[in-house]
Order: structure tokens, then C-alpha cells, then sequence
């Protein structure tokens, strides 16, 4: 049975693994990286990322430390009955997890810049909410620093753009952000929708393993060339040279107006930071992110 | 490539002697300012700690308060672009000779900082638990109000890097090699 406590335990040592382990798939793309190209200062930065994941594991410590934001996304089977309040749940795991992991406090007033406690206020954590089919549960979470965050762009493309035109915007963007959102990235691509559904698709499709090809053959085929053209950038891990600036492009459609073609364009840092549950034989369970 | 072993304070010559590509570790006194700190300090010029040949740290670190005092947990270095505006004004204000950060800064402060004898040092962003172990000590918080992360922290710390020079006081700029792609 889904409880409150038994979410709140749940979503806790969510944060806590986020903060301090990368996925494995994340892992494996930097590891990947290190015999790409010939340029030392490239596989350095690789190195030190590699060792750092190390030491914070071994040390109990978050991987950076710009804990960041949460953006928790949530499946709820319209079968299932939740007798408690889902965001006072989450807001209490992220107050509980700043105390205890320890987490920086990053939260404030947009206007005053005064801190928040806790990492908690108005929006914070972002939570997203979609009902499906049964009694499924999950929920999923992004660790958003603010050094990726930042470079994100939406783009108001015409709408004639076409697949050529979300390549452009893509490349146009990571030309711009150079070293700053702390690569090799993995880019969230939202294309279509509004704008609100292509920024949110952005960010969603920063969840997809890089193990896991869309299932859409022709977007497949798109991720797969924006990839090869991003890694001909030379931006490289920290926007020091390379030949490894992205460790995967993830998109996700929405159809659109006759006269419109948004995409939006999310970056994760290479300490791609996440973790998901589910309910497993009716209890939450960690899974594989 | 073994890093050359920097020891604050830093000497003209010293740092121009730096190239980019060069390997670097500090071992001493670095500070650390941000946004926050680098607004207050033009503004109000009286630095609660010396800079002059001093190394400062782009980086809020995440810090916890134990019984025996602050403890730094993880503290990577953050976006240097971000305080771009008033990065040179800081530096000719302090007379700062190395900043350590990452992802560089923009092509005129490159310049600037050049032209002011301050190379930039390049630590990966994202790699927080490793630098903070090469803090050996906190030598002291100022500007605490400032929040956490924006504070000045006073850091000593041991064999920190290996720091890339990323731009050198001849103007060089590894940051943008890219260029040439577009």
C-alpha cells in the first residue's frame, strides 16, 4: 500500500542517492569518454570527474556542491486513492534530506534574493503531475544545478523549421553556453507543444537512460545526428577542447499549432543527478533511474 | 605533466611566467567570493581579509556547522561568467593575481585580466567532494548574511588541482579555441 510515511522514506533516500552516486548508465558514458580524442587536457577533466564520483560515494558526501533544485515528475493510476497531501510529503523529504545529507541551501526570493529554509517555498520542489491508466505509481526525480539550468533556451521557431531548423537551435544553443553548463551534457530537447509543453518535454526527456534509443525511429535517427554534429563542436568536458560535449541528446514531441514550432532546450550536467520508485508488489521501491 | 606547486601570496612575475595548458596545484590560502561578495566588495571597499596577490575561489561551498566548527562537505568551483560585469573592477579593487573557476569568462574580461597580471586556473565543475578534501582547514567566514554560499570562506588547502591555466597573461584563452568551429 502506498503510505505517507512509507513515500516520505522513499522520496528521502532518493535524494540522498541522487546527491551522492550517478546512474549507472551516466557512469558508463563518461568512462566512454576518457578514449575519445587525443587531447590531455580533455582526459583530465574526465579523470578528476571520475575519481570525484569515487570520494563522494566513499565519503557519503553530494558529488557537487550545487545540490540544486528537485523537479519531481509523478505517475498517478487514476485506480489508486492517495489519503495524503503529495506536495506536503515532498516538501517535508527535501526540508528532512537538506538537514540531513547535508544540502546547500540554494532556494531564495527571486526579487530580494533572501534564502529560503530548507530549499522549500513557493514552487519549490517543482512538481509535475500526470494521471494514468490503473493502480501504477511512479515518480522521478531531476537534480537541477544551476550551472545547466542556466543555459537552457526556448526557441520560437517559424514553422516550417523542421528537423534541420531543431538541429540548428540545439547547436546554436550549446555554441552558447560553451563551458558553463558544466559538460559533456546531456541535452533535453522538447520539441512542439506550446511553450510551456516543449519546456517541460525538454526536461523530462533529461530521464531516459542513455541506454534506452527513443522509441520513435525518426526521432532516434534526429538525437543520433545532433549528437554527432554537437561532438564536432570541440566544446569539450568543461568547455576546455575535446571531442565528447554531450553524452546523449533526449527528445520528446508534442504535436503543435498549424503556425507554430517551439523547442526547448535543457541541458544536465555531466553529474546527470537522479533517481526514480515505483511501487513494487504495492510498496515503494527504488529502481534503477 | 607534474603540477607546478603554487603558494600564495603570488608575485607579477610568477604569474606571468604561466602559460595555458600548464598544470598547477595550490597549497596555501585561497578565498572564496561570488556574486554576492564580488557586488559587496566594489561597492564597500573594505575587504574583511587581504587579497593583494591572493587567490580567489569561484565556489559557494556546501558547508556544515559540527560541534568543533564549520566543515567544508563539497565545494567545486562555480560559473566564473557570472560575475563578469565587475570581474575586472574586482580584480584591479584587490589585486587578486589568480582566479579559480570554471567555464571561463568572456572574451574582453579575458583581456582585462591579462592586461592586470591574473591568469584563470580551470578545476571541473561538478567535483565538489574531491576539491573539498584538498581543504585542509577553514581559516575563517566573513560576510556570513550573504548566506552559505555566497560568504567569503578562507580556505587553506593542500596540493588543490590539478588546475588547468586556462587564460595567461599574454591573453590566451583555451576556452576559445572552439571558435573555430563557427
Amino acid at each position: 500500500m502506498l503510505t505517507e510515511d512509507g513515500l516520505y522514506r522513499v522520496v528521502l533516500e532518493m535524494l540522498h542517492r541522487a546527491e551522492i552516486t550517478l546512474p549507472g548508465d551516466v557512469t558508463r558514458a563518461l568512462k566512454r569518454a576518457l578514449n575519445r580524442g587525443r587531447n590531455p587536457i580533455a582526459k583530465l577533466q574526465l579523470e578528476l570527474m571520475l575519481k570525484n564520483l569515487k570520494v563522494a560515494k566513499k565519503m557519503d558526501v553530494p558529488i557537487c556542491q550545487d545540490t540544486g533544485t528537485f523537479t519531481f515528475f509523478v505517475q498517478i493510476g487514476r485506480k489508486l486513492q492517495l489519503n495524503f497531501d503529495l506536495r506536503d510529503v515532498l516538501t517535508r523529504a527535501v526540508t528532512e534530506a537538506t538537514l540531513k545529507v547535508p544540502l546547500r541551501t540554494n532556494v531564495v526570493d527571486p526579487i530580494t534574493r533572501k534564502p529560503m529554509k530548507s530549499n522549500t517555498g513557493e514552487g519549490q520542489p517543482n512538481i509535475h503531475i500526470e494521471l494514468v491508466e490503473g493502480n501504477e505509481f511512479q515518480i522521478d526525480l531531476l537534480v537541477r544545478g544551476s550551472g545547466a539550468e542556466n543555459c537552457g533556451r526556448l526557441f520560437m521557431l517559424g514553422p516550417t523549421a523542421g528537423s534541420d531548423g531543431v538541429k540548428q537551435a540545439v547547436l546554436t544553443t550549446l555554441r552558447e553556453a560553451g563551458g558553463k553548463p558544466c559538460p559533456p551534457t546531456i541535452v533535453g530537447v522538447g520539441i512542439g507543444g506550446t511553450m510551456e509543453t516543449a519546456c517541460v518535454g525538454a526536461k523530462r526527456a533529461l530521464l531516459r537512460s542513455l541506454k534506452k534509443p527513443n522509441s520513435d525511429p525518426a526521432l532516434a535517427k534526429l538525437e543520433r545526428k545532433i549528437e554527432l554534429a554537437a561532438n564536432r563542436l570541440d566544446i569539450g568536458p568543461m568547455g576546455l577542447g575535446g571531442r565528447t560535449t554531450v553524452l546523449g541528446v533526449r527528445i520528446e514531441k508534442a504535436t503543435s499549432h498549424t503556425a507554430s514550432l517551439p523547442v526547448a532546450v535543457a541541458f544536465q550536467c555531466w553529474a546527470a543527478r537522479r533517481a526514480s520508485a515505483k511501487l513494487v508488489n504495492g510498496e515503494p521501491r527504488l529502481v534503477e533511474p | 605533466m607534474k603540477p607546478t606547486r603554487l603558494t600564495p601570496p603570488l608575485s607579477e612575475p610568477d604569474i606571468r611566467k604561466l602559460r595555458t595548458g600548464d598544470l598547477v596545484s595550490i597549497t596555501g590560502k585561497i578565498v572564496t567570493a561570488r556574486d554576492k561578495a564580488y557586488t559587496r566588495a566594489i561597492s564597500d571597499a573594505k575587504l574583511p581579509v587581504k587579497l593583494q596577490g591572493g587567490i580567489v575561489y569561484h565556489c559557494g561551498p556546501l558547508a556544515k556547522r559540527t560541534p568543533s566548527g564549520w566543515k567544508v562537505v563539497s565545494a567545486g568551483p562555480t560559473t566564473s561568467a557570472r560575475m563578469d560585469q565587475i570581474q575586472a573592477k574586482f580584480v584591479k579593487l584587490t589585486g587578486v593575481r589568480a582566479l579559480i573557476g570554471k567555464g571561463g569568462v568572456g572574451e574582453k574580461v579575458a583581456g582585462q585580466l591579462a592586461r592586470l597580471g591574473c591568469v584563470y586556473l580551470a578545476f571541473p565543475g561538478g567535483t565538489g567532494a574531491l576539491a573539498a578534501k584538498s581543504v585542509a582547514k577553514i581559516e575563517g567566514v566573513f560576510w556570513r548574511d550573504l548566506g552559505i554560499p555566497e560568504a567569503l570562506w578562507v580556505l587553506r588547502v593542500r596540493d588543490f588541482g590539478p588546475l588547468v591555466v586556462a587564460i595567461d597573461t599574454r591573453g590566451d584563452n583555451i576556452y576559445l579555441d572552439q571558435k573555430r568551429w563557427n
